[in-house]
This record gives structure tokens, C-alpha cells and sequence, in this order.
């Protein structure tokens, strides 16, 4: 048996027309020659800024998108030509709440899809019931769709991803609107499923979800695979560099350029959490800036301040700005 | 897999709070239409050929703005990526949503002769009420196969919508729905030929006030087959196009 997922060399420009009287193209090259080799079974996380290219990715393996260039293979089909015999194994689940018919109950949102994806009749009414137990969606799924919650349509969307038992599923951002509670379920289900020989490929902004869940990540930015391996062999990438959190209020945009440009700095982040500001500043492990970093914040109301070993999340800080 | 799919995009089509109203208020407009201007004419069959036909422009306005709108708002919706990505013929996906657009507007043309008759007394008095209530549903079904072909280039193009409504008016006329083919220019009897919409109207009229009706019913399908097999070969082509022009999604 051969690989679940091959890709080699693919790109993707998207044209665009802007103006009406003087037409112009503008071209985006989203992805730009892009080499993933994905095992049967396997869970690969796809990880990457905004805009990196890891939709577009997912669109041309899944055969919404035609390659500008390159090859893609799904279970040794070609997506390009053999788009029905792809189509026949792949789950497609995306992020949001876009995706379903809200006037529909979400039991006829399965059965449209039941139907559509070839479930055979016979076996419709128990896969739909096992389905909407394990999504948690069983007692309320006579009800319209468009009067569900955010992450009660994401689960009805993960539903419909596995009514035809693909062999390979391809989750954008699934987690999002999920509560904790509830993500922690899909993470357990996204396990078992690989666990059971389902091929997943998964993107995520969670570091988290990424580091528990893959077997192998492949960061992504511009369009390119910037690093990829194991969740560990990725946090070598942050090795030999110590980690500065800060918990402050209302820093100043260049006071963090500024930061950045203290000698042992690699990197300098602020992440907004409510009022509350997380300055992460990563330097290499053998200088201790903290007491310059603390002076150039000086003005700015500070709340607690600790240094830790890197994560998964600070090595995909130093790949990503590194790219 | 058609009927099941059908019966759910006529739900999901009926459901519409706004659409529903709209479809409410239309066909008394219709009626109204039908009933001033041939009022003069006194006959009291022009006045219920005239709500027939008033009724059916009701279905080709379903079937445009269904086939143009429907596939519109899944882009909008997000459902059209994910119906395009069934295992399936294209045509066996959309066929579905064309035909639920022409059995909703089915309403229009019942609803158009129930106001009539309410509002102003028409005499729902057919020549032929059998073959009125067997054309009826095959000509319906004929516009829906005819949505197809329009489906398949509403697909490839994003703003379907715009041209979907320049081409309301103009098939209304040219298909004799309203007003006879004959005060037209010559030019647009070819074009009126051709289209099924001419023959749908015109099995209808012949059911309501005499004529051969099943000759109409006949050619009008058989030009809405034609349809069919044209838009399952379009749409072959155009998904393919869609895919690569990236058109399927919003962004
Ligand atoms: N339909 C489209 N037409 C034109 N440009 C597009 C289209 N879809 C995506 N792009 C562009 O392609 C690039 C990659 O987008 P893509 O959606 O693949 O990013 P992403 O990695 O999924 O980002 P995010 O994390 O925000 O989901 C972006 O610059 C985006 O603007
Ligand atoms: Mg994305």
C-alpha cells in the first residue's frame, strides 16, 4: 500500500480582476512548490500564519482547486484527473459556521449529505445515529440548523466530514468555536480515528492541539514548508534559547520593535488575553536579558514575570519569523 | 438520490421568511396585472389565459432566480464547495436544486389563480382541466431542466445574480408568456422556438382555452431533454473550470 497523501512540487496562483474599466490581473501566489508526503494512519498537522497558504493547500489535495503546477496524490489517485476515485475517500470538515443549510434540521443536513457522498440507504439511519453520538448532537437534531450554536454546527460540520468513512480527512481549523470541553472530545475522537487508520491532516492555530494530536507538522509560511518533522524534533528548533513572559498592561507598539533590538534578543511578542498583554521575549539561553528587557519596559505596569524552557508554540515563533 | 435531494432543497427553498412573503405578494400583483390589462378584452377566458400566463412567469422567475440564486447564496453559504465534492456527476447535484426552484414556483401559478379567483372572480373554467393538471407538472419540470443549463453558467460566473435579472423581462416576452408571439418582431420567433419556457406557455394556454395541448407538452420537453443533456455536458467542463479558477468559494 502505498502513501495516503503525496504531494510534489505544488503551486497555486490565484488571479484575481480588480477594476472594471482598466482591467488588471493581480496574481497571488499562494503556494509555491509544496512536498508532503503523508503515511496511512498518520496525523499531520499543517501549521502556519494567516494567509500561509495551508487552505489553499488542503483545496488542492482535496480537488476543489486545480494545481497551477505540481502533482498531488490521494491513495494513488490523482487529484487532478482521477477527481471521483479521490473524492470517494476523502472527509473534508472546515472551521466557522459556513458550510450547512440552516433551514434544514441538522438530521436532514446528514441525510442530504448521506445521500450525496453515497452512503448506501440501508446503512443511512445507523451511521447518521452513531454520528450524532459522537458528536453529542443526538435529541437535537430536529431542530433547524440556523438556530444552533456555533460549536453545536461545528460538530454537526465534523458529522457530515465522516458519514462516508473516508479513509483521509482533511480537518481546516476544526476546532474552532469549540468549547474546552468539547475540544478536548474532537481531540479524542481526531486520535481515534487515527488510531483506527484514518489519515488526518489537520491545521490548527492551537500549539496545543498540534503538539498532542501530530505525529508530524509541517510549518508552513509563504506558500513554502518552512520545517518539518515531530512535534519534538521542531522544538529543537527553539533549543538553546530561553524564554522571558511578561504580564503587562497597555505596551507600546515600539517599545516592542525596540525590544527586539536589545542585543541577545531573538524574538519579542505581545498577545492580548482581555486587558492583559503577554510579552514573550525569547533570547538565547546564555544571556539573561531580563533586566534590560525589564528596563525598556520601564513606565509600562507590569504584573508577573517568569522564564520557562521552550514550547512547541516559542519554536513555531523562531521558524515562522525566521522565514 | 434526485428525489431525496429535491424534497430537501424545496424545504430549505420554503423556508425562506423573506422569500415566503415575497411569494406571497407576488402573485396577487400578477393576478392584478392579468386582470387590468385584458379586463377590456371582457372575455372571460383571455382573463384566466391571462392568469395562467401570469402564473407561469412566476415559475421562470423561480427557476432564474433559483437556479442563479440558489447556487448564489450556497456560494454564500458555503455549501456549494461541499456538494461540488460529492463523488457524483455535477449534474446529479445540481439537477436537484433546479428542480426544487421550478416545483416552488409551482406555487406561484397556483397561488396567481387562487387570488384571481378570490379577488376578482376569475372562472377557473379549463377547456381541458385533465390536461391542464397533466401538463402542468411536466412543463415545471421542463423549466427546472432548462434552470440546468442556466445552473452551469451561474456556477463558473460570481455574480450570478446579475444576470439572472436581465434575463427575467426578456424571456417573459419573447416566450409569448404574456402577451402573443405574434404582435413581436419577427426576428425573436426563432429565439421564442427555441426556448421551453414558449412551449410551456403555450401547452398551458391551449389546456385553459382550447387547443392541441399535448403537441406543446411534448416539444417542450423534448427541448428541456435537450437541455438537460446540454447542462450535464456543460457542467462537466465548467466544474472543472471552477476549480481552476477558484470560483466554488467566496474567497
Ligand atoms: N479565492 C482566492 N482568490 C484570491 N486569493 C486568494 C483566494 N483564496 C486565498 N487567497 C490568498 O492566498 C493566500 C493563502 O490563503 P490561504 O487561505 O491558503 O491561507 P491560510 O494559511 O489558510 O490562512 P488562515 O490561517 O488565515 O486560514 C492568501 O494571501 C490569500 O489572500
Ligand atoms: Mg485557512
Amino acid at each position: 500500500m502505498g502513501d495516503a497523501i503525496e504531494a510534489a512540487r505544488l503551486r497555486r496562483t490565484y488571479r484575481s480582476r480588480t477594476g472594471f474599466i482598466r482591467r488588471r490581473t493581480t496574481e497571488i501566489e499562494a503556494v509555491r512548490g509544496v512536498d508532503l508526503t503523508v503515511a496511512r494512519g498518520e496525523l499531520f498537522g499543517l501549521l502556519g500564519p494567516n494567509g500561509a497558504g495551508k487552505t489553499t493547500t488542503i483545496k488542492l489535495l482535496n480537488t476543489l482547486l486545480i494545481p497551477t503546477s505540481g502533482t498531488a496524490r490521494i491513495c494513488g489517485f490523482d487529484v487532478e484527473r482521477e477527481t471521483r476515485e479521490v473524492r470517494r475517500r476523502i472527509g473534508y470538515v472546515f472551521g466557522g459556521d459556513r458550510g450547512l443549510y440552516d433551514r434544514l434540521s441538522g438530521l436532514d443536513n446528514l441525510r442530504y449529505f448521506a445521500e450525496l457522498y453515497g452512503v448506501p440507504p440501508r446503512d443511512q439511519k445507523r451511521r447518521i445515529a452513531e454520528l450524532l453520538d459522537l458528536v453529542k448532537l443526538a435529541g437535537r437534531e430536529r431542530e433547524r440548523v440556523e438556530g444552533y450554536s456555533r460549536g453545536m454546527r461545528q460538530r454537526l460540520h465534523i458529522a457530515r466530514g465522516l458519514l462516508h468513512s473516508p479513509e483521509v480527512l482533511f480537518l481546516d481549523e476544526p476546532s474552532i468555536g469549540v468549547d474546552p470541553v468539547a475540544a478536548r472530545e474532537l481531540r479524542r475522537t481526531v486520535a481515534d480515528l487515527a488510531a483506527t487508520g484514518t489519515t488526518v491532516l489537520l491545521t490548527t492555530h492551537y500549539m496545543a492541539e498540534a503538539d498532542e494530536l501530530c505525529d508530524r507538522i509541517a510549518v508552513i509560511a509563504d506558500g513554502r514548508i518552512q520545517a518539518l518533522g515531530t512535534p519534538a524534533e521542531l522544538r529543537t528548533h527553539a533549543d538553546g534559547r530561553r524564554v522571558v513572559e511578561i504580564e503587562a498592561y497597555g505596551v507600546p507598539d515600539d517599545t516592542v520593535a525596540g525590544l527586539q533590538r536589545l542585543s541577545g534578543v531573538r524574538e519579542a511578542a505581545v498577545e492580548a488575553r482581555g486587558a492583559l498583554q503577554i510579552l514573550t521575549v525569547q533570547s538565547d539561553a546564555g544571556v539573561d536579558v531580563q533586566g534590560e528587557v525589564l528596563h525598556a519596559l520601564g513606565g509600562v505596569r507590569l504584573g508577573r514575570v517568569s522564564t520557562r524552557e521552550p514550547t512547541l508554540e516559542d519554536a513555531y515563533v523562531a521558524i515562522v519569523s525566521g522565514s | 438520490m434526485i428525489a431525496i435531494g429535491t424534497l430537501l432543497h424545496v424545504k430549505q427553498l420554503s423556508r425562506s421568511g423573506l422569500e415566503l412573503t415575497i411569494s406571497l405578494f407576488i402573485p396577487i400583483v400578477q393576478a392584478t396585472l392579468a386582470v387590468y390589462l385584458f379586463r377590456s378584452g371582457g372575455e372571460s377566458h383571455r382573463l384566466l389565459d391571462a392568469a395562467v400566463g401570469a402564473g407561469m412567469m412566476g415559475v421562470w422567475s423561480s427557476v432564474l432566480f433559483g437556479s442563479g440564486g440558489a447556487i448564489q447564496s450556497q456560494r454564500w453559504q458555503g455549501t456549494l464547495e461541499m456538494i461540488m465534492l460529492a463523488p457524483r456527476r455535477p449534474v446529479l447535484v445540481l439537477l436537484p436544486i433546479t428542480l426544487a426552484t421550478a416545483l416552488t414556483g409551482t406555487y406561484a401559478l397556483l397561488a396567481t389563480l387562487l387570488w384571481g379567483r378570490l379577488l376578482y372572480g376569475i372562472r377557473l373554467d379549463f377547456v381541458h382541466p385533465a390536461a391542464f393538471v397533466a401538463a402542468a407538472p411536466v412543463v415545471i419540470l421542463s423549466l427546472g431542466m432548462f434552470g440546468l443549463l442556466l445552473a452551469a453558467t451561474f456556477v463558473l460566473l460570481r455574480n450570478a445574480n446579475a444576470l439572472a435579472n436581465t434575463l427575467e423581462y426578456p424571456v417573459w416576452l419573447v416566450s409569448g408568456i404574456l402577451v402573443p408571439i405574434t404582435v413581436l418582431p419577427t426576428w425573436t420567433t426563432p429565439l421564442a422556438a427555441a426556448l421551453p419556457t414558449t412551449w410551456a406557455a403555450r401547452a398551458l394556454r391551449e389546456a385553459t382555452a382550447g387547443g392541441p395541448v399535448w403537441p406543446s407538452v411534448g416539444i417542450c420537453a423534448g427541448i428541456s431533454l435537450i437541455c438537460l443533456a446540454l447542462g450535464a455536458f456543460a457542467l462537466t467542463h465548467v466544474e472543472r473550470r471552477a476549480r481552476a479558477a477558484a470560483t466554488l468559494a467566496l474567497a
